[in-house]
């Protein structure tokens, strides 16, 4: 008997070592198209474009102008904010933080924080505040641009939804979404900032894409 | 005999003299400390709301935005300023925990003078403060004195 249940141990156990060890993917997000391409013989074939984040052009915190360039080959965390925002913007950096202390120093990881207050967050305002949050590092970008590149970008390409709006408390309404970038500068996820819960997910899963091949 | 009987009965009586004396000041205690849990739970709920966001929810503060609400003696010597804080808002420069602040904090003038009392009681016995009671009158009154 006791021989019969130690089997089934070792068989349970087993089983959850096959299932640890399967690999996770992370889905990729956005519209894609089928692309019919021929390769060298003739034959044709099919390839998935996924939709990928377009080149910018930015100023940063140092006012240095960035580009994807900044971002080649690596995995990052974009976000949309602004420096007087008196309600989610203060909750989403506290836990943005959480993850770059986790990845501090890996140089395969950014962060990437882009301003909707265009008249008031220049890139002295920027770096201000990364100085008083205690993250003024290359690894954290602050960014400042126009209103129309900026809020094109977080409508159309990453998804978040930003907005001037007198009525609302501080003059503008945008989500908390933290939206995470893999090194082809497709969306591989969107977690909300102002979720603790969510935020250790979207942890857990940039070791997963870093790990990807 | 009868001497130790009348000893016994003049025990009853006083213990029974001291019990309600103690019960009577248990019944105070308890209006009091009624009083009080419920100032700190709403006040708990207001902080939640309000407040963690920027201050944390141990009351840390965030990083140079946001000071901690973990120093008992600014919180004690700004006591009567307190109320001004919330209700008008505040932006000038303050020492807490030995490290200069200055940055904006919002006004939050949609608080009644109760709710101010309520988050204060929370912030002033919690994250290590423990200052007892402070009532919705006292708010009334320090408000009469912010500066302007
Ligand atoms: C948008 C962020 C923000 C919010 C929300 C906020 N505060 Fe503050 N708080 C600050 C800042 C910034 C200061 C420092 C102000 C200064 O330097 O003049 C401060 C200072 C204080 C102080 C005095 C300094 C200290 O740390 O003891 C108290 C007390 C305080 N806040 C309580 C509250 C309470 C209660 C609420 C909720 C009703 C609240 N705060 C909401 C940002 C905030």
């Amino acid at each position: 008997m006791k021989k019969i249940l130690s089997y089934l141990y070792a068989a349970c156990l087993a089983v959850l070592a096959v299932s640890c060890t399967q690999e996770k993917k992370l889905p990729i997000y956005g519209d894609r198209e089928a692309k019919i391409t021929k390769d060298a013989n003739g034959n044709e074939k099919i390839d998935t474009i996924y939709k990928t984040i377009p080149n910018f052009k930015f100023l940063n915190q140092d006012s240095i102008e960035i580009t994807q360039d900044t971002f080649k080959d690596k995995i990052y965390v974009a976000d949309f904010f602004f420096t007087s925002c008196s309600t989610i913007c203060p909750i989403m950096h506290r836990n943005m933080k959480t993850l770059f202390d986790a990845y501090k120093d890996n140089n395969d990881i950014m962060f990437l924080s882009h301003t909707i207050d265009f008249k008031y967050d220049k890139p002295s305002v920027l770096k201000k505040y990364a100085q008083k949050l205690g993250v003024d590092v290359p690894q954290w970008q602050f960014v400042w641009g126009d209103k129309k590149d900026v809020y094109t970008l977080a409508e159309k390409d990453y998804l978040v939804a930003v907005q001037e709006d007198n009525a609302a408390t501080d003059g503008y309404v945008h989500q908390g979404w933290l939206v995470l970038i893999d090194k082809h500068k497709r969306i591989r996820g969107a977690y909300d900032g102002t979720k603790p819960e969510e935020v250790e997910k979207l942890k857990n899963d940039m070791g997963i894409l870093l790990a990807e091949k | 005999m009868k001497g130790k009987n009348i000893g016994f009965r003049k025990a009853i009586v006083y213990s029974l003299f001291i019990g309600s004396i103690a019960m009577a000041f248990h019944a105070c205690q308890s209006a009091g400390e009624i009083e009080m849990a419920k100032y700190m739970s709403n006040g708990k709920d207001l902080y939640q709301a309000r407040c963690q966001n920027c201050h944390g929810k141990d009351g840390e503060g965030l990083g140079e935005l946001a000071p901690p609400l973990t120093d008992t003696i600014f919180l004690k010597s700004n006591k009567t300023k307190l109320a001004c804080f919330i209700k008008n808002g505040v932006n000038e420069p303050m020492q807490v925990n030995g490290k200069i602040y200055q940055e904006k904090m919002p006004a939050f003038k949609d608080l009644h003078d109760i709710d101010i009392a309520q988050v204060i009681v929370y912030i002033t016995n919690t994250f290590g403060n423990k200052q007892g009671m402070y009532t919705y009158e006292q708010v009334a009154n320090d408000l009469k004195n912010c500066r302007k």
